[in-house]
């Protein structure tokens, strides 16, 4: 059973102009209650569109969690430690530090915008002090040093404690500079910038289990970076044809396999996914291998190719294991079985009559994520009217959660939610025809170890955590 | 793109035209009508289709998964409608009022003209004047000069000739209240092969009529579109024609010009006009400063039709 554990509502970028109600702290459980009830942002009306959260992701421990948005803000969150004072507040995830990623470019030769939405978040493993993340818009992918300060050098002797330049005729003695503690502060800085290495909007970015190189993808081609050196990048993947008018498939995610550092999965706008081992030759243009589920005929219409386009694919943890989510389903592929997926799990089947005008309003365009728990017992995937599913495969038994204010209710424990799919509607259900489309839960993402969740819902992050210990 | 979809329902199943429907009395129309609802649907489908790879953000990158989801859509519903045989009879339409409208350099071209009637008896689709709203979907140099260019270019016209009224199909869009199915009309033309010509000679015949009267008409039908001149009439043996299909040649269906124009030279289709308007040099820009008086009412139109 979920219970929810913390919604953090994403404050006001600089450009929004909401009443002063909206800046609340959102730390103190009880009064959040009351502030949420009856706040202006109940129904989203306000919220500004730079507050969008775009993507959200743990590091690989599970301390930190990240959200990028379509304004070009990161927003890291932290866990909090145990503390014997207060054994409630123990796994809050509270804000760690904020900054702006990525700003809006203006492309000249083209004459268009570069639009500053951060695309993807992805952590690298923690191998210091500092926290590095790699964050990408449309165009370039950026790696960030975060790191805490608590102390700073004092008494110097050539200036002074504001940093103004001391007179020399008045220095009448040596002093060593001394590190003082002062308050924390969390810096996060831009170590690294690759840019020019993309034509096609980026999708997807991915940490290689070597730790030394990662993969970004735009729509035609897959490009190998090194961590350290930006002013060149590999490009391992190139579907593009000779002539732009053959083109009838893209690229649409891409991911390194979790400990093979060779092997690199792609997914197609088709519905297939390609293996590629780089070691076999420098362009992976051919894959090792080719996952496609034959189309089944008696479900055959003009929006099938649309519907099997893949939005997301991840290897479980195990790395035995590939999942894809395409616009109704989320399948599960044994990497060693290309023919077809081992499990198939309904997500929103009761859409299937209604793709005509999911078409004409664009949602049937919209790229759900989908996410493993640890242990890739568990696979959670989002929906429409804030709704988000969880399939069990050991049990096979799936749930229907909704991220709404009206639950929001701290330590408030998730009521399932049904569809109700044709006949009697019975109470609590919701109806297809009253599903709220432009509520769409696109991002979420899920703890590396504990069953903790976090679901991005427009400006809003929850994050649930299960009550059974 | 559209904030709410209808709740127009989209059957997939197919529905087998009616085989030699040669009696179109009242008594059969419904039935008739009925049956043909497939392809009705299909050619909605294809309107919308092509809407939504010419409708994009002016000033962001469009979405290349989205576009080239949408042109293997089209594509899709151009191969099954060239087994059919109706793809053959529209191209057969453009392509002969193309060919008698030859000389048109200095016209700008009015918009990408679909023509098509629907033709209940034969259960059959031709084409017929159909509005696009139109800013190109591809990089322009010149934001202004691509704003002015979408403003003349992206015109509705429509051809409904009050002599022989046709059912004009508006796709399912959604995006504007107005913008209501018709009923499959009547038509009181038995002859099918003159049926193209005939009705979009009467059609276009409309065009030379005065728009007001025109827009009236058209409104009456229900119709949001009304007629927008916005090319000079030239002498042809057919003016009206001419007009129609001037520069729309069936390169128009050809999705090729739709992501070449997106990265690459485009060709000079109708479609690609719009880029070349505003970006690529040798274009016919002189004849745009013809149509500058009715930028004011297009801009309106363009609202209404955008759904601002």
């Amino acid at each position: 059973a979920l219970e929810l554990l913390k919604t953090h509502i994403c404050k006001p970028s600089r450009w929004s102009c909401g009443p002063p109600a909206a800046e609340g702290n959102v730390q103190d459980e009880e009064s959040d209650t009351r502030k949420i009830n009856n706040s202006f942002l109940r129904d989203h009306n306000y919220a500004t569109e730079a507050d969008i959260i775009s993507t959200v992701e743990f590091n690989p421990s599970g301390e930190l969690l990240a959200t990028g948005d379509k304004g070009g803000r990161v927003v890291v969150f932290q866990r909090e430690q145990e503390t014997k004072s207060e054994p409630q507040r123990r796994g809050e995830y509270n804000v760690y530090s904020t900054f702006q990623s990525h700003d809006p470019e203006f492309d000249y030769l083209k004459s268009l915008e570069i639009e500053e939405k951060i695309n993807k978040i992805r952590w690298l493993p923690q191998q210091n002090a500092a926290y590095f993340l790699l964050s990408t818009n449309d165009k370039t992918v950026k790696l960030w040093k975060i790191s805490e300060r608590d102390r700073r050098p004092e008494g110097y002797n050539l200036k002074d404690e504001d940093g103004r330049i001391r007179d020399p005729s008045t220095i009448t003695s040596l002093r060593v500079p001394v590190l003082q503690n002062t308050d924390l502060m969390v810096e996060a800085t831009a170590r690294r910038v690759f840019s020019n290495a993309h034509t096609y909007h980026i999708n997807s970015i991915s940490v290689n289990s070597d730790l030394q190189t990662y993969i970004s993808t735009d729509d035609l081609r897959v490009n190998l970076w090194n961590l350290e050196i930006t002013d060149q990048s590999f490009n391992i993947v190139d579907i593009k044809p000779c002539n732009m008018e053959d083109l009838t498939e893209v690229i649409t995610a891409a991911e390194f396999h979790p400990q093979q550092c060779n092997t690199l999965a792609y997914s197609s706008s088709r519905g297939s996914v390609r293996l590629c081992d780089m070691r076999k030759q420098a362009l992976c243009d051919t894959h090792c291998k080719f996952f496609e589920e034959p189309e089944d005929p008696s479900t055959r219409s003009f929006f099938s190719e649309i519907i099997s386009s893949i939005s997301d694919i991840k290897f479980s943890h195990s790395g035995r294991f590939l999942m894809t989510r395409d616009y109704l389903t989320v399948k599960v592929w044994d990497l060693n079985m290309e023919t077809r997926p081992v499990q198939t799990y309904q997500v929103h089947d009761y859409l299937r009559g209604k793709l005509c005008s999911l078409y004409e309003n664009d949602c049937i365009f919209d790229k759900f994520e989908c996410v493993w728990n640890g242990s890739d017992s568990v696979i959670m995937t989002g929906s429409y009217n804030n709704f988000f599913r969880m399939f069990d495969r050991n049990t096979k038994k799936d749930v229907t959660l909704e991220a709404s204010r009206e639950n929001s209710k701290p330590r408030a424990i998730l009521k399932p939610r049904k569809v109700c799919v044709g006949g009697k509607r019975r109470k609590d259900e919701v109806t297809v025809d009253s599903l709220d489309f432009s509520k769409k839960i696109l991002h979420s993402a899920w703890h590396p170890q504990e069953n903790i969740i976090a679901v991005a819902a427009s400006n809003n992050l929850y994050i649930f955590q299960d009550k059974v210990t | 793109m559209f904030p709410k979809g209808t709740k127009r329902k989209f059957s997939d199943s197919r529905e087998e035209p009616v085989a030699g429907g040669e009696d179109v009395n009242q008594s059969s129309l419904a039935a008739v009508r009925m049956l043909s609802s497939y392809s009705l649907q299909r050619q909605s489908l294809l309107d919308m289709s092509l809407i939504k790879l010419q409708l994009c953000h002016m000033l962001v990158e469009p979405n290349l998964c989205r576009s080239v989801l949408i042109a293997n859509t089209v594509r899709q519903i151009q191969e099954e409608m060239t087994q059919d045989g109706t793809w053959q009879i529209m191209t057969q339409a453009l392509s002969a009022a193309n060919a008698a409208a030859q000389c048109s350099a200095d016209r700008l071209v009015a918009t990408e003209v679909l023509c098509r009637q629907t033709e209940a008896a034969q259960g059959e689709q031709v084409p017929k004047p159909f509005p696009v709203v139109g800013s190109e979907g591809c990089p322009a140099k010149e934001v202004l000069e691509e704003e002015a260019a979408a403003a003349e270019v992206g015109m509705t016209m429509s051809t409904v000739s009050p002599q022989a009224p046709t059912s004009y199909l508006p796709g399912t869009f959604g995006m504007d209240p107005c913008w209501e199915e018709e009923e499959t009309g009547e038509d009181d033309d038995d002859e099918e092969e003159e049926e193209d010509s005939e009705e979009c000679g009467s059609g276009s015949e409309g065009e030379e009529r005065e728009r007001d009267s025109l827009v009236e008409d058209t409104r009456t039908a229900e119709q949001v579109f009304g007629t927008f001149e916005i090319k000079n009439p030239a002498p042809s043996p057919d003016p009206a024609l001419e007009e129609l299909f001037s520069d729309v040649d069936a390169s128009y269906y050809d999705l090729d010009t739709v992501l070449t124009g997106m990265q690459s030279v485009p060709k000079m289709g109708p479609y690609d006009l719009l880029e070349s308007l505003s970006s690529h040099g040798p274009s016919p820009l002189s004849s745009s400063t013809s149509c500058r008086s009715d930028l004011n009412e297009l801009d309106h139109i363009m609202e209404i039709i955008v759904g601002s």
